[in-house]
């Protein structure tokens, strides 16, 4: 198993700053149309980050026009030109899947009193 | 050109192609490898190179007949022994080095190894039955059901499914693509899963 890391080691990204389920964060994605590339950012609350290693994946939900729109993103992924952290959310679970069943003021999350 | 490796699983991962796409990869130690014996046609009927895998720990207690044939090759014996293709104009002789550097990126390769074992499993689960309905006063479940007819041929025809030994014997999957090759570590990515356990040892081959 520790080969396995050996191996993708140089894949991992050393630019992702810490951020937890809770926070709320602005993930800037490359996409390319035909040969232009451009940015786009997607804002949302971080409701899980599983697996680990080159495998680790985060999910960012959001409302979009009254519609939740979830996206999950592999944390190392090339295409992520950045990840900011707007908010940090105080919550006492690792996985907020119940936030999906709450609507509006019910859906809110405290903000910590960590530091960044 | 010697056209197969010898391997042994490490394990799964993922890695990310050039546009940023995760790719599944099975993570094969494959080599350094010594050829044992040079089959020609003239001798042997067919051209292949028998392989030896070299590994930190040689063979444990070969008994003299294994000896023998590995002293001939002048080489230490070793646990995993397997025949690979080799061209018939090759140069190859035994006691030669077969690397990983044989193989490029984006190579369709065949990998054959033994599969996991499950035991002795029913006729659903080793030769995907349906079985009956769970409810309902249905006293049929997963059982095999009927296996031919009667007076007529009176005998039960080969390859009827039935419960018995599942996994654990040779199992191949054609035309896996190399991902990713690693010369100094001597390590193999291959695309997607690979017969076997992790530790198990694996034949690769070159197809064209």
């Amino acid at each position: 198993m520790n080969l396995l890391r050996e191996v993708t080691q140089d894949q991992l990204r050393t630019d992702i700053p810490d951020f937890r389920p809770g926070d709320t964060v602005k993930v800037h994605v490359r996409l390319k149309e035909g040969n232009k590339e451009r940015i786009q950012v997607f804002e949302g609350l971080v409701i899980a980050r599983k697996h680990g290693g080159v495998s680790e994946t985060f999910t960012v939900r959001k409302i979009s026009s009254g519609v939740g729109v979830e996206r999950s993103f592999p944390l190392h992924a090339p295409t992520i030109a950045k990840i900011e952290v707007s908010r940090r959310g105080q919550v006492r679970r690792a996985k907020l899947y119940y936030i999906r069943k709450l609507r509006g003021k019910a859906a809110r999350i405290k903000e910590a009193p960590r530091k960044a | 050109m010697v056209k197969g490796i010898l391997g042994k699983k490490i394990g799964m991962t993922q890695v990310f192609d050039d546009e940023g796409r995760v790719i599944p990869v099975t993570v094969v130690q494959a080599g350094p490898c010594v050829i044992v014996q040079r089959k020609k046609a003239g001798t042997d009927g067919y051209e292949a190179a028998q392989l030896g895998l070299v590994e930190a720990s040689p063979a444990k207690r070969p008994t003299r007949p294994v000896t023998g044939h590995f002293a001939k090759a002048g080489v230490p014996p070793t646990r995993f022994v397997a025949e690979v293709p080799v061209d018939a104009d090759d140069e190859a002789k035994p006691g030669d080095a077969v690397l990983v550097e044989l193989f490029e990126v984006d190579d369709t390769v065949k990998v054959t190894g033994t599969s996991k074992g499950r035991g002795f499993q029913g006729v659903i689960r080793r030769h995907g039955f349906g079985g009956g309905r769970a409810t309902l006063g249905s006293m049929f479940h997963r059982a095999p059901g009927s296996i031919g007819a009667a007076a007529y041929p009176a005998r039960v025809f080969p390859g009827v499914g039935m419960p018995g030994q599942h996994g654990n014997r040779r199992a191949s999957v054609k035309n896996v693509r190399v991902v990713k090759v690693d010369a100094e570590r001597n390590l193999l990515f291959l695309k997607g899963g690979v017969p076997g356990a992790r530790d198990g040892y694996l034949r690769i081959v070159k197809v064209s």
